[in-house]
């Protein structure tokens, strides 16, 4: 079942332009020069039901806005959004109660009092009924393990403990759809492993669907098997996250094991490491097969393996790429 | 309707929970809100013992009156501002209403609305040294007492209307100060705030009986130490709720459009 579709969606804004110096801003007085941004360029996916999809993108690329766009925040200038067969700009009360949108260092809570008191508003606004969200409030401040931390004034909590209480107030209407804009973002490596790990749990529990961006990509690999990749507003690629490298990687790397100290490794391919009496080497895809070959017939080779590169090296690739610009 | 109930009970809890942590700032705040209406108080009260005792109908226990209860309505008069919007777009803080399934200007009355809670508490004992040093003049009727605290509310809600009808402007362009100010003033002078309108020149105060300042300011007080007969007494109420819903209409209408232009820049 799809659950969020997304059809040629765009967004652009009108951004004012001018020289630097003040002849130009007095120019700008009488006659304002616009630029069109489109920070969304048509793009079209679909999302089923109980998926955890990362999407992914340098900044800029428009993945914020994307999200934005698709939890109500933001009209589309062109194109169309559905999310549980709700268009999200109207901001229906059926739609509101059914997603919930996470930005990480944005604080949603009341500053000045307990995450507790935050949550009893929360159960008003999304009229709870008193025994439900008290047991779901309950499961997620265990989940969590954030104890007696809901009882402190959130000002008061560091920066995890936040993201922490913050995905319980986003969480406590029992959302269908969940939108994650860089949840993980400043904490440290334990906290984020926590939240991934809360994440992967809540979606196999209650089936939600969930659309992350990251720029860990560690976030990535741990919890989505598919990625939507987006860069200058435009969809670059929509599919397994393993099927990312071989469609961007140019390259793949070559790990050989040798029984005695091997010759110079220039000539095959482009030496990344050398551990001992094992060599990485980068070589161009086209090549592997003919270096695999070389290797193999000129040298002691006791064990090869050819992979794809890396995932971080991917997308770092593909983000840079000016063929893709 | 009982969810928005709770909704509002518990977003007015809040905000008075919020409000009472910091006694000392409330005190320093409450003496800045008494400063302004002592300052008149002192000069019109000169001026009316210079005038032979009176100005405009105002006694010097008069004056004291006015301004005594000016300083609770003045408080009830206290919304989010126009201002605010450009902070609540700047720092993403919009987004999170946006986000609930519960119109933000139910969250701006209800929040406010519990301030104020906190707010009248705090007042009361100043009203009190404000009385025994000024020996105001005031012997309001039940009646009196009833529209006054109707009133107080009614001008809370003409006002919050306005200014969020002023503060979509924020969604066009962020450079609206003088716009802002320009407004301000003119709602200073017709509004009742600086001096009665008793005592502003005949067309002034024509010209303040159709704009919704008065009924947001003078209005309630003179209901309480003015001498209104009934029928003003009640007119006022229906100018009141009439005020609400031309101003809460157009707000809600133009918030239609301006939620449009919102980039969410903030986050």
């Amino acid at each position: 079942m799809t659950v969020i579709r997304v059809d040629k969606l765009s967004k652009s804004y009108f951004v004012p332009e001018r020289e630097a110096g003040l002849s130009a801003a007095l120019k700008s007085l009488v006659r304002r020069k616009t630029r069109e941004v489109k920070a969304v360029d048509a793009i079209s996916f679909e999302i089923g039901a109980g998926e955890i999809v990362g999407f992914l993108g340098p900044n800029g690329a428009g993945k914020t806005t994307t999200l934005k766009m698709l939890s109500g925040l933001l009209y589309p200038t062109g194109g169309a959004a559905h999310v549980l067969g709700f268009v999200p700009e109207k901001r229906e009360r059926g739609f509101l109660t059914q997603v919930t949108l996470v930005m990480g260092n944005r604080n949603q809570l009341q500053w000045d009092i307990p995450a507790l008191d935050s949550y009893d508003l929360q159960r008003a606004i999304y009229g709870l009924d008193p025994a439900g969200y008290r047991r779901t409030r309950d499961e997620l401040i265990e989940l969590m393990q954030v104890g007696d931390l809901v009882r402190k004034p959130v000002r008061n909590l560091s920066l995890g403990e936040r993201m922490k209480v913050e995905f319980i107030g986003a969480l406590l209407h029992n959302p269908k759809v969940i939108f994650l804009d860089e949840p993980t973002l400043g904490l440290d490596v334990t906290m984020q492993r926590r939240l991934r790990e809360f994440v992967a749990g809540y979606n196999a529990r209650t089936g939600a669907t969930v659309l992350l961006t990251s720029h860990y990509m560690a976030d990535v690999e741990a919890l989505c098997k598919r990625v939507i990749v987006i860069h200058n507003g435009t969809l670059l690629y929509d599919g397994d996250l393993t099927g990312l490298g071989a469609r961007f990687a140019a390259y793949k790397t070559i790990s050989a094991s040798f029984d005695q100290a091997p010759p110079a490794l220039d000539g095959y391919g482009e030496v990344m490491s050398t551990d001992g009496l094992r060599v990485t080497l980068r070589v161009p895809k086209a090549e592997t097969s003919r270096v695999t070959a070389r290797l193999l017939t000129d040298l002691a080779v006791v064990d090869l393996t050819v992979e794809d590169p890396p995932i971080d090296d991917v997308i770092e690739k593909v983000f840079n790429s000016q063929a893709v610009g | 309707m009982r969810n928005l109930l709770d909704f509002y009970l518990g977003q007015m809890r809040i905000a008075a929970v919020t409000q009472l942590q910091y006694r000392a700032a409330n005190y320093f705040y409450m003496i800045g809100m008494v400063a302004e209406p002592v300052v008149y108080l002192v000069v019109w009260s000169t001026i009316a013992a210079a005038q032979g005792g009176s100005v405009g109908g105002y006694t010097a226990g008069g004056f004291a009156a006015y301004y005594i209860v000016w300083t609770l309505v003045r408080n009830m008069n206290i919304v989010f501002t126009p201002y605010g919007w450009e902070w609540r777009i700047r720092e993403g803080q919009l987004s999170g209403m946006l986000l609930r399934p519960i119109h933000p200007l139910h969250g701006d009355i209800a929040y406010f609305a519990g301030w104020k809670v906190a707010v009248i508490i705090l007042w009361l004992p100043i009203a009190a040294v404000l009385a025994l040093a000024f020996r105001p003049e005031i012997n309001p009727t039940w009646q009196e007492v009833v529209v006054f605290f109707i009133a107080i509310w009614g001008a809370y809600l003409i006002r919050t209307m306005l200014l969020w009808l002023l503060g979509m402007i924020t969604f066009w362009t962020t450079r609206v100060g003088a716009l802002f100010e320009l407004y301000f003033a003119a709602e200073l002078l017709l509004s009742g705030r600086l001096v009665p309108m008793s005592v502003m020149p005949p067309w002034v105060q024509e010209l303040s009986a159709w704009m919704p300042f008065r009924w947001a300011f003078q209005y309630p007080i003179e209901a309480l130490v003015g001498d209104l007969p009934t029928d003003q007494l009640w007119l006022g109420l229906g100018m009141q709720a009439l005020w609400i819903v031309l101003a809460g209409g157009a707000a809600l209408f133009a918030w239609r459009w301006a939620v449009k232009q919102y980039s969410a820049v903030g986050g």
